[in-house]
Order: C-alpha cells, then sequence, then structure tokens
C-alpha cells in the first residue's frame, strides 16, 4: 500500500506539471552569452568603467579645472598620486585634478562612441536595409556610393574638415558619425539580401504588403542580432577614431577633455617623470576597449552559434 | 567555342575594367570633394589679422589663379594633378610647391610603412595560422591572449609604451628622428604602427582558418593520407587567407593614418608631418595635397587586393 501511495503521488506530480517553458531565441542567446567568461569579464569592466565616469564626480575632492597651487611647479616631485591632498591619480602637468579630468575623459570618449555608434546603427541600417530590399539597380547605385566613399581616407577628411570650420565637439559627432554608418550598411545589405529570399517574406509581398510595411515589419526585426553585434563592435571603434584625433590635438578643446588628449598630454610629459599622467588614461582607456570588444565578441557567438 | 583559360583571362580582364571605372571616378570626386571644401572654408589663404591692402590682395588672388571662376579653379587644379602630376603651389611658403614638400617626406613614409605592412600581414599571418593548427593548446591561447591584448594598443598608445621602455628606461633605441642607413630608427615606428593590425590579422586568419580546417574537403585530403603539413600548405592556407586579403585594404588605409602619429611621435619627418603642420598652418594646398594622394593610393591599393582576391578565389564573379 505505501508503495501505491508513492505511486499516485508521483502520478499527481506528473499530471499537474505545468507546460514546459519553451526557449525562446532570445533567451537561448542570454544563456549563451552569461556562459562565456570572456563576455561577462567585458561586461565587468564596462560596468565598471560606466560607474567611474558616472559617479566619479562625487567621489574627486577637485573639479576638473581647479589648478591645486600647492603643486603647481612641482609636479614632478608633488603632483603624484596620493590620498593625502585628495589627488587619488596625481595632477596633470599644471596642477589640475587627474582624476576629475579622467572622469571626463572618459565620459567624453563613452559618448563620442555610443553617439557615433548609434547613427551608424539608424542611418547603415536603413540605408543597407533599402538598397538589399529593392536590389536592382537602385542597389547598385547606393552601394556603388558606398565603395566610393570608403574609398576616401576619412581620417584625413575628417582633420581637413576640424582645420576649416574651427575644432569643436559637435563637429566631432557630425564628422564620426559620417562614417561610421558605412560598414553598417555593407553589413545590413548583405543580411537583407539573404531575408529577402525567404517565404515569409514572399507570403507577405504576396499578399500585397507594401515595401515600408515589410522593411519595418520583417526585415528590421530579423535584423537585430547583426546590428547589435556590430554596434558593439563600433564603439571601440569610434573610441579609437576619437581618441586619434585628441591625440593631434584636433578634437576635444581644453577645458574639456577626453581619453585620447590624455594619453596624448601624458606622453608628451613622461621625460619629466610623470609616468601616472600617462598610466591612468591608459588604463581607463584599455579597459574601456577591452570592454567592448569582449562583450561585442560574446554578443557575437551567443547570437550565431553557426560553428561553436 | 575558346577554351576555358581564355574565357576566363577574358572575364577576368573586363573584372578589372570594372573595377578602374570605379576607381576613377571616385578619385575625380575626392579632389573635387576637398577642392570645394577648400573654397568654401572660412576666411582664405592670405587672411591675416592686419588685413592686406586690396591691391596686394588682388595682386597675391592673381598669382595663385583664385580670382577665376570656380570651375575654372576646379579644372586648372586637376588638370594640373592629371598632366603635369602638379599640386600648385604651398600658401605658406612662399618659394615651395606643394609636390617638393610631399616629395620630401614620402620616400620615409613609403619604407617605414611598407615595413610595417609586411611585418604585420607576415606576423599575423603567422600566428594566426599556428593557433588554429594548434586549436585549444597552450600556443592556441597565447596567440590569442597575444591578439587581444595588441587590439587594444593603436599606435598613439604604442609610441609612447615603447620610448618609455626602449629609450627611457633601457636607452637600447634613438627616441625618434630618421636615418634611411640605420635601422635602429625603423624599429620603433615599424612596432607602432604594425602592432594593431598584426593583432587583426591574427583574429581574422584563426578564425577563417579553423573554418577551413573543419571543411569538407581538408577531410578528404587527410583521408587519403596526405600528411598534415602537407594538408596545411596545399590545401588550407589558400582558403583561408581570403577574407586576410579583403582585409588589407582597409589595414592600408589605417596604416597611411597612422603614419600621422608615426611621424608625429617619432619626428620621423614623413607624409604625416607635412600632413599636420599644413593642417596648424592652414596650408591648405599642402593639405589637399596629400589628401589626394593618400586618396590615389588607397583606390589603387584595393583595387590591386581587388584583382588579386579575383585571381586567387575560383568562386568569384567577375
Amino acid at each position: 500500500m505505501v508503495i501505491d501511495s508513492e505511486k499516485m503521488k508521483s502520478l499527481a506530480e506528473a499530471t499537474s506539471r505545468e507546460d514546459v517553458v519553451g526557449r525562446s531565441l532570445w533567451a537561448d542567446a542570454r544563456r549563451r552569452f552569461f556562459r562565456n567568461k570572456a563576455a561577462i569579464f567585458g561586461l565587468v569592466l564596462l560596468v565598471f568603467v560606466s560607474l567611474f565616469a558616472i559617479f566619479g564626480n562625487f567621489v574627486a575632492q577637485w573639479s576638473n579645472e581647479e589648478i591645486d597651487f600647492s603643486v603647481m611647479g612641482m609636479v614632478a616631485e608633488q603632483g603624484g598620486p596620493s590620498l593625502a591632498n585628495g589627488h587619488y591619480f596625481g595632477t596633470d602637468d599644471l596642477g589640475r585634478d587627474l582624476f576629475a579630468r579622467t572622469v571626463q575623459g572618459t565620459q567624453i570618449s563613452l559618448a563620442v562612441g555610443i553617439i557615433g555608434s548609434a547613427i551608424a546603427v539608424v542611418v547603415g541600417t536603413i540605408y543597407g536595409a533599402t538598397a538589399g530590399y529593392f536590389g536592382g539597380r537602385i542597389d547598385n547605385i547606393m552601394m556603388r556610393t558606398v565603395d566610393i566613399l570608403l574609398a576616401i581616407p576619412y581620417m584625413f577628411v575628417l582633420i581637413l574638415l576640424l582645420v576649416m570650420y574651427g575644432r569643436s565637439i559637435t563637429m566631432l559627432f557630425v564628422g564620426v558619425g559620417l562614417i561610421s554608418w558605412l560598414e553598417m550598411s555593407r553589413i545590413v545589405r548583405g543580411q537583407t539580401l539573404t531575408l529577402k529570399g525567404r517565404e515569409y517574406i514572399e507570403a507577405a509581398r504576396a499578399i500585397g504588403v507594401p515595401a515600408p510595411v515589410i522593411i519595418r515589419r520583417h526585415i528590421l526585426p530579423n535584423l537585430i542580432g547583426v546590428v547589435t553585434v556590430f554596434a558593439t563592435l563600433l564603439v571601440p571603434n569610434m573610441i579609437l577614431t576619437e581618441s586619434f584625433i585628441s591625440f593631434l590635438g584636433l578634437g576635444v578643446q581644453e577645458p574639456m577633455t577626453s581619453l585620447g588628449a590624455l594619453i596624448s598630454e601624458g606622453s608628451g610629459t613622461i621625460s619629466y617623470g610623470t609616468l601616472w599622467q600617462l598610466a591612468f588614461p591608459l588604463l581607463f582607456f584599455v579597459l574601456t576597449l577591452f570592454g567592448f570588444f569582449f562583450v561585442g565578441d560574446g554578443l557575437r557567438d551567443a547570437l550565431d552559434p553557426k560553428d561553436r | 567555342m575558346p577554351p576555358a583559360s581564355t574565357h576566363r583571362k577574358n572575364r577576368m580582364i573586363v573584372y578589372i575594367l570594372k573595377r578602374l571605372a570605379i576607381a576613377i571616378p571616385t578619385l575625380l570626386l575626392l579632389i573635387v570633394f576637398s577642392f570645394l571644401l577648400m573654397h568654401a572654408a572660412p576666411g582664405g589663404p592670405f587672411t591675416q589679422e592686419r588685413e592686406l591692402p586690396a591691391q596686394v590682395l588682388a595682386n597675391l588672388n592673381a598669382k595663385y589663379g583664385l580670382d577665376q571662376p570656380l570651375w575654372k579653379q576646379i579644372w586648372n587644379y586637376i588638370w594640373g594633378i592629371v598632366a603635369h602630376f602638379d599640386f600648385g603651389p604651398s600658401f605658406v611658403y612662399k618659394d615651395r610647391t606643394v609636390n617638393e614638400i610631399i616629395a620630401q617626406g614620402f620616400p620615409v613614409t613609403l619604407t617605414y610603412g611598407g615595413v610595417s605592412f609586411v611585418v604585420a600581414v607576415l606576423a599575423g599571418v603567422t600566428l594566426g595560422a599556428v593557433a588554429a593548427v594548434k586549436h585549444n593548446t597552450i600556443i592556441d591561447y597565447f596567440a590569442v591572449g597575444i591578439s587581444i591584448g595588441a587590439q587594444v594598443l593603436p599606435n598613439f598608445v604604442m609610441a609612447p609604451i615603447l620610448v618609455i621602455v626602449f629609450t627611457l628606461f633601457l636607452g637600447w633605441l634613438p627616441g625618434g628622428g630618421w636615418r634611411f642607413t640605420d635601422p635602429s630608427y625603423w624599429i620603433m615606428p615599424v612596432i607602432a604602427l604594425s602592432t594593431s593590425y598584426m593583432a587583426s590579422i591574427a583574429r581574422i586568419m584563426r578564425s577563417s582558418m579553423l573554418e577551413v580546417l573543419n571543411s569538407n574537403h581538408i577531410r578528404t585530403a587527410r583521408a587519403k593520407g596526405l600528411p598534415g603539413h602537407r594538408v596545411i600548405w596545399r590545401h588550407a592556407l589558400k582558403p583561408a587567407l581570403l577574407p586576410v586579403i579583403s582585409y588589407l585594404g582597409p589595414a592600408f588605409v589605417a596604416m597611411i593614418t597612422g603614419s600621422v602619429i608615426v611621424d608625429i611621435y617619432f619626428s620621423t619627418g614623413g607624409i604625416g608631418k607635412a600632413f599636420v603642420d599644413s593642417a596648424l598652418n592652414r596650408d591648405y594646398a599642402v593639405m589637399m595635397g596629400v589628401t589626394i594622394l593618400v586618396g590615389a593610393l588607397t583606390i589603387l591599393f584595393n583595387l590591386l587586393v581587388d584583382i588579386i582576391y579575383g585571381w586567387i578565389d575560383p568562386k568569384i564573379r567577375y
């Protein structure tokens, strides 16, 4: 009898068990992403850098513009990193607090990277999806234009623009945004071409759904994976571009600063023995790039598990 | 019916002509675009704090041909470049032409740029291929580690680090300057310029090699008993190189761009220095000359890459 009652119990349990919850594509991808140690490491780095950029100013004892006159002129001897005078990362060559400046530099670099990438997502996706969906001559003209634009040494043109029309952060955003969408549009077009041949698109077309609606409802949602991965990997590239220009002194202007500008300043003064002026901006620069690269790679592996 | 090989050759020629048909308008567009940009820029080349007398300004404009209508200026400029390879006079240095300024720096850039390019490709391909062949071994992890680390070290980060280590601490290498005869001046520019591209090439090579090594024709080659090294050299390497080849174009552009940093940081006196100096002096003529030259080189190089690609990849449609 004992055995019987146990059997009944397990039977009751089995019948009352809820339906198995299906795993969506996204849940699957999320699981793969969180299993990837490198991706988690990248995510942790990004969270750390973001927290630093957002809350760093509450921790800083000095503002980024204030000059500490007690160390000015003796930066090499007294401007080093110290907890006693509140300069956690030391001071820069003029005696300004490097901690506050690194916070600001990280903010600007992140902003440039994310905004540049966002422009690429919007413009590149619309452009690429349109070219890929319509195909034929429209596609040919649109993509040849991209080919031509890609063949232009954009960094030189960007520097040309910055010199001729003044160095401002808006100009920098415009310049970075102008070039960033080209590669994105190519990738989106390629993906659209393969999507276009699928049966459900054909079905939609057969029942008379207009092209803009097909693109919006059926093509774009299926592009999200590719676009997300590429956008994530684009952010560090945008940061690199901005830093390159700021390193040349053509990007963000004083009193604002970016990581590239700080690295430039720091590397200009290393011969005075003020290594920290290079080390701290460089550290945050490298952490940010690492973070984005790892997360981007992790996303790619998670969303495209083809050969792994 | 012509034999297949001539047929293929003909199609190859058509393909090359097609690429040329894109390359030439691209170059013209670049010239016109940069000319218009310069024309539209606020302030002329002779704008100074002390205003010039009207007659002097008129004479200057006449000398540089700036009094002519815009289309004629553009035409003269293009014609000068195409027919005589003449980029006109510098706007700042009264006694120098753009050609002279470019000719001074160009050989230097070409030397360290070329060496960097070869180093990046050879080292990157080797690293990537070895990592793929020794997949999931300590060698693979080591190679991946190097390429990930090198990726976040662009030229403007590598340059100061190299100077700190090799000049300030070790004192082995000169911190800057350039001599054609002394390769110790070449080492740091080349390392700074090639590191991050080496890393990218290694990553691309590794993943494409892994894909090729898992493909059917490699399995067949192994199955028929070919020794491992022959499988890799004869069958795996060529298809695995294709994605690397298509990356060479962007890598080339990026390296030319990077020469700006190298020239500034190591005072190598290449074409990047001419560009930055002219940018700071607002010497638009030199800036445009350099931009157009770099653009022409880029287009030429992309053309070359396309042709090589078409030659190696039997699947490509011309």
